[in-house]
């Protein structure tokens, strides 16, 4: 209205005092009307300048979302696919990782004889090779052939058009909680990294759906926790059946754990919206845009340079400096004892209650900056305090791990605070940015602290008691 | 009779919005204006939304909204 204003202040007084002789039915009608012209004139252009082809594409659309979106089959098609792409990810995933590990731990070799041919002194080969740079091995052994097989696959479904019809398949669950339907857009977006997922929920007009959007987001697992979850289900749970079955058992595991992030988000947002974001659901339009055919090669392009070497690059810039921190607190002795075993001593008698150690509660304190870097800092410290193991690939962290008395109990307890603590230091800051107040950052973070602790410690005690 | 009541694969024309303020804007700005053809395509496994083809496009809409809007069928 002031730009109106200060445009011609005259003419805007008397439209507003004839305005003040009309009925609201009136004014609606004049309302109707003008947007009637607008689509009239606009249809008439587009039916002057754009020439489009016989609608057949259409029809074989038509038959894929009546199967993907019926009452039967499109809850459970979208359970196996999400399922397909977690198979593919942890069976694809082994032998590169191995490979990897065997050139990097290699080269780790060759720059130890190097330090001792130069005659560096012990700490800085220390920092360099063994807290920066092994480090850093493990980000990425670990880490990259995991993102570049899991990566490309879900882009292929953003970019066939499947997503929005995930939207409107879960709208009314969303809507039983108070919540916007696009909020499954939103955490979409989350599984490729929560800080995209809290900006994406800008999507979302009401002030209201958008807050539940923004401080739910966290409980999609993002890619930077996505290799933890998929290692750890790997290790622990696939074992327990015969080798074939293997990367089922562990696929199947992966997507139990999403699904309890899906469950928590809803359950959140109903009791977001019951208490401190009361009010009723806004309305729901979501475009169902025609299927599109796949560009394999910008696909594999996009998701390989936006996606892959963007969080690998994030978490090998964090891991550095972590690797340092790690290495100096392993090396730093009070009494004899390192200041890491010192902390992880602080931390442990509560780490137990809820299934974890001192070490792992330390490595996702340690981790806020960067999810990434949680399994590699666990690592890192339980070899700087027991033995110097080797480690090789996947195999080898089972046994590091098994060494340090974890068992399916503590995987578990593992993976499930991984889906729900606070969300990594991006994302607060994002929430920070997004919300416009610190509040909201931190309430972010003490409202998915408190649920982490509390499941994992229902968890943990029901599976001691029985 | 309410769009909210037209059966999959039906078509029915516009016939007037009994929404207010922001919410008739919205409807309107969708092209749900008086004597658009509408088709319903399909109901999400729950039921509601339900996809509509307005305009060429594929739109989802809650009930919510299109209990707002008032249709005649088209037979």
């Amino acid at each position: 209205m002031e730009s109106v204003k200060s445009i011609d202040s005259n003419i805007y007084r008397t439209i507003n005092k004839l305005s003040a002789n009309y009925s609201p039915e009136e004014k609606e009608k004049l309302c109707d009307q003008i947007v009637t012209d607008l689509y009239t004139k606009a249809e008439t252009i587009a039916a002057q300048s754009i020439l489009s082809k016989e609608e057949h594409k259409s029809e074989w659309g038509e038959r894929i979302d009546d199967i993907l979106t019926s009452k039967w089959l499109g809850y459970p098609i979208m359970l196996l696919l999400l399922g397909g792409i977690f198979w593919l990810t942890i069976i694809g995933a082994n032998y590169p990782s191995a490979m990897l590990a065997e050139g990097l731990f290699w080269l780790e070799e060759q720059l130890t004889t190097f330090f001792l041919w130069a005659n560096a002194p012990q700490w800085l080969h220390g920092i360099l090779v063994l807290g920066i740079y092994r480090t850093m091995a493990w980000v990425v052994s670990v880490m990259l052939p995991p993102m570049a097989i899991f990566f490309p696959l879900f882009t292929l479904l953003e970019d066939l058009g499947y997503l929005p019809r995930v939207a409107f398949n879960l709208d009314s669950l969303f809507k039983r909680a108070g919540a916007h339907g696009k909020q499954s857009l939103t955490m979409s977006m989350g599984f490729g990294c929560n800080a995209a997922g809290v900006i994406a929920a800008r999507i979302i007009d009401s002030p209201r759906e958008k807050m539940i959007a923004i401080l739910t987001n966290n409980f999609v697992p993002c890619n930077g926790r996505f290799p933890t979850l998929i290692i750890l289900a790997t290790i622990f749970m696939g074992n327990v059946v015969s080798s074939p079955y293997h990367s089922i058992v562990a696929a199947t595991v992966v997507v139990g754990i999403v699904l309890v992030g899906i469950i928590t988000t809803l359950l959140v947002s109903w009791g977001l919206s019951k208490t401190f974001l009361k009010g009723i659901p806004s309305s729901f339009t979501l475009e169902l845009p025609p299927y599109r055919k796949p560009q394999i090669g910008r696909i594999i392009v996009r998701s390989f340079l936006d996606r892959t070497l963007f969080v690998l690059g994030r978490a090998v810039i964090v891991a550095a400096p972590a690797g340092v921190l790690v290495w100096v607190l392993a090396n730093t002795s009070i009494n004899d004892i390192s200041l890491i075993t010192h902390l992880a001593n602080i931390l442990n008698p509560f780490a137990i209650l809820i299934g974890l150690d001192g070490v792992i509660l330390l490595a996702f304190i340690l981790g806020l900056p960067a999810n990434e870097i949680i399994i590699p800092i666990i690592v890192m410290s339980y070899l700087s305090v027991g033995a110097m193991l080797e480690p090789e690939s996947t195999e080898a962290l089972r046994t590091i791990l098994l060494n340090n008395g974890w068992t399916w109990i503590t995987a578990l307890a593992t993976m499930l605070f991984s889906l729900l603590h606070f969300p990594c230091g991006t994302t607060l800051l994002t929430i920070k940015k997004e919300t416009a107040s610190t509040k909201w950052a931190v309430f972010a973070f003490l409202l998915t602290t408190t649920i982490a602790i509390v499941v994992n410690f229902i968890v943990v005690q029901l599976i001691r008691l029985f | 009779m309410l769009l909210t009541q037209l059966l999959t694969g039906k078509k029915a024309r516009v016939v007037r919005l009994t929404a207010r303020s922001q919410k008739r804007r919205r409807l309107l700005d969708l092209g749900l204006i008086p004597d658009t053809v509408v088709k319903s395509i399909r109901r999400s496994p729950a039921g509601d939304p339900t996809a509509y083809l307005i305009r060429g496009t594929t739109l989802g809409l809650r009930s919510e909204e299109t209990n707002l809007v008032e249709i005649k069928e088209l037979s």
